[in-house]
């Protein structure tokens, strides 16, 4: 059987979380499957990485350095692990679901004529018995996603050729701890490169590593006046911190100084659609439900129970938050 | 230079409004009383291409694959300024995962004349996947550029367009022919009321039959009458999987390597706000619920 491979998202030699989760996720399945993590490192310059990833659990990393590969494109990586994928035939590979990864992935798994399931929240092995063809697999991997806007979750199985491709979203595996005595081994690739893979220039390339991403986030914890100070909003930033999310505020809460104007949400600050927003003291005025009410989930904790807010949420909980927000913290420690 | 530019649409339920009339009583969705709209970022591709037309004097061909009921979202285009349509319809497209989706919309524009660029929009919102476009684009051995906000410039064998990255932008430049998938960074024109008197008459051959009897309809009035929408440009080609030179093993369940093992339908609140206590046991009930539906994770 192949191994498990996963796609090294890097800026600047930093490797993106998601790929180290993505590492560590590859751990559990590989030793289940009793197989091999294996990385694919490409870029320019990255040799500083390779410690880092294998002291999250690879056993081989494959570093493909080039200055055609620095800044990312797509059909020069696209090119260099394709002819990895027909090289070595891993039995999984993993992308992030971030924006490098969904245009990067579907390249690939075009080329090779195999599945790709976009946007895992879960991967496990198990069996799978296909009625309709009448066939049997064993030892697959169950790709577990949501669907039709969120509101079913579909297991999916890749029951073509090797690799069973995925994306995985960010922040949806945990991320377990370095060990640096770990060991393994860098395997040195040289890119075969053509001129039609390098025909897109980028002419222009502005970035910041953004501070606050809002609008990315899947997980907000929001408050607004009634959380009722600056020190209190510390209390938010344990909740988001515990369950992998960013701290968002209502204009109260900005106008108060409390917390600065990027993390505003509603009509004159951000438009979110997280998985799950949390209205920390919220009261839940038009102008902040309209850039927030199309979240998949709302928690509102307030504890006046006429306040608008509980009209748009799933989940009301009159009551106050300094004891509401340390249990929910404590209840998902102790669970996750 | 080539002068069409092709922009792929889908018409997909609207999974991102669901109301009450389309929950069960058990609370899961209803497929079927959602109602089908343009897939929104297909709009946003169109606008793009139209902009193109205005810019280039380009020529607008929509496509799209779907059952026939999809022709509406093509008239729509036309009534938005597009020039030529083409419906993708057959059973043998039926089930088609992207791989088979993307192979089957190869076909169709390997069939066009004449194509600089391709547009689609990111993604559908009844899969989310993005992964068409660029399926698509390594389909058509062509550069493929995701994320477009904005065409730069265009010349007559390159395409310069300024793109969304994580935490900025770049702006790329590709040889044409290019395929982009667009997001949502245009405001989408609306129909012409002018286009909408002439082009809601616009039909498939399939349309045309029905009109004219259905089965019962007699060949050669259906055959006039399709020569004289053609002649008015307002005949909306209709391809089958054979028309469009499609190999079958490699269309719809038959073309399509994942599988669905099992689907679990989120049960939604509709409405009512679940109550929950503010004591420790409320709260860790909730967090456990959360983390079962892979709210947390």
């Amino acid at each position: 059987m192949g191994n498990v491979w996963v796609f090294i998202e890097q800026e600047g030699g930093k490797i993106a979380d998601v790929s180290l989760e993505l590492v560590c996720k590859a751990r559990e399945l590989a030793d289940e499957l009793g197989v091999k993590v294996e990385a694919l490192l490409l870029g320019d310059n990255l040799s500083g990485c390779t410690d880092t990833l294998i002291s999250y659990g690879c056993d081989t990393v494959f570093l493909a350095e080039d200055p055609r590969l620095e800044p990312f494109t797509v059909l020069p990586f696209a090119r260099v692990i394709m002819d990895l994928v027909l090289e070595h035939k891993p039995n999984i590979l993993m992308f992030g679901a971030t924006l490098k990864g969904r245009e990067l992935a579907p390249r690939i798994a075009s080329e090779k004529r195999c599945g790709l399931t976009a946007d895992c929240t879960e991967l496990k092995i198990d069996d799978f018995e296909d009625k309709v063809n009448k066939k049997s697999y064993t030892n697959k991997l169950m790709q577990i996603r949501p669907a039709f806007g969120g509101n079913i979750i579909a297991t999916i199985v890749n029951t073509w050729n090797d690799p069973q491709m995925v994306t995985v979203r960010e922040g949806v595996m945990k991320m377990g701890e370095a060990d640096a005595s770990r060991k393994g081994e860098v395997v040195r690739v040289t890119p075969k490169l053509t001129d039609a893979d390098t025909v897109v220039k980028v002419l222009e390339r502005v970035r910041a590593d953004q501070e606050v991403d809002l609008k990315g986030a899947q997980i907000i914890v929001a408050g607004g006046y009634g959380v009722g100070s600056k020190e209190n909003f510390q209390l938010l930033k344990d909740l988001a911190d515990a369950l992998g999310g960013e701290v968002a505020a209502s204009r109260a809460a900005v106008d108060a100084g409390w917390v600065e104007h990027a993390r505003q949400v509603g009509q004159t600050g951000v438009t979110v659609r997280p998985r799950l927003y949390i209205a920390c003291g919220i009261s839940g005025a038009i102008q902040h439900t309209a850039g927030m009410k199309d979240a998949k989930k709302i928690i509102a904790i307030n504890n006046d129970p006429d306040a608008p807010i509980f009209s748009i949420a799933h989940y009301a909980i009159c009551g106050d938050l300094n004891t509401v927000i340390p249990q929910m913290i404590k209840a998902f420690k102790a669970k996750a | 230079m080539s002068r069409t530019v092709l922009v792929f649409v889908k018409q997909v339920p609207d999974t991102q409004n669901i109301t009450g009339d389309a929950m069960t009583p058990e609370g899961t969705v209803n497929r079927a009383a959602l109602p089908a709209i343009f897939n929104p970022e297909d709009l946003n591709a169109l606008e793009m291409a139209l902009q193109l037309k205005d810019r280039y004097g380009m020529h607008v061909t929509v496509a799209t694959m779907g059952p026939p009921k999809a022709a509406e979202i093509l008239r729509d285009c036309l009534c938005r300024g597009a020039d030529e349509a083409i419906l993708l319809t057959d059973r043998a497209f039926a089930g088609a995962d992207t791989l088979a989706t993307s192979y089957a919309l190869s076909c169709c524009a390997a069939k066009v004349q004449d194509v600089a660029v391709v547009l689609c929009g990111r993604q559908a919102i009844d899969g989310d996947t993005a992964q068409v476009g660029p399926q698509l684009s390594e389909k058509m051995q062509s550069p493929q550029i995701c994320y477009a906000e904005d065409v730069v410039e265009m010349t007559e064998n390159s395409i310069t367009v300024r793109r969304r990255i994580d935490g900025g932008y770049e702006v790329l430049q590709s040889p044409l022919p290019a395929l982009l998938t667009v997001v949502d960074s245009n405001d989408p024109r609306p129909m012409a009321a002018r286009r909408i008197m002439k082009y809601k008459r616009a039909k498939t051959m399939s349309e045309i039959r029905a009109a004219l009897g259905g089965a019962e309809a007699d060949a050669a009035a259906v055959s006039a009458e399709a020569a004289r929408l053609d002649a008015a440009g307002l005949l909306i080609r209709e391809w089958s999987a054979a028309d469009a030179g499609a190999d079958l093993s490699r269309t719809g369940l038959a073309g399509s390597p994942t599988k669905v093992k099992q689907v679990m339908s989120v049960v939604l609140t509709a409405g009512e706000a679940k109550k929950v206590e503010p004591t420790a046991d409320g709260v860790t009930a909730l967090i456990h619920e959360l983390i079962a539906d892979h709210t947390l994770g």
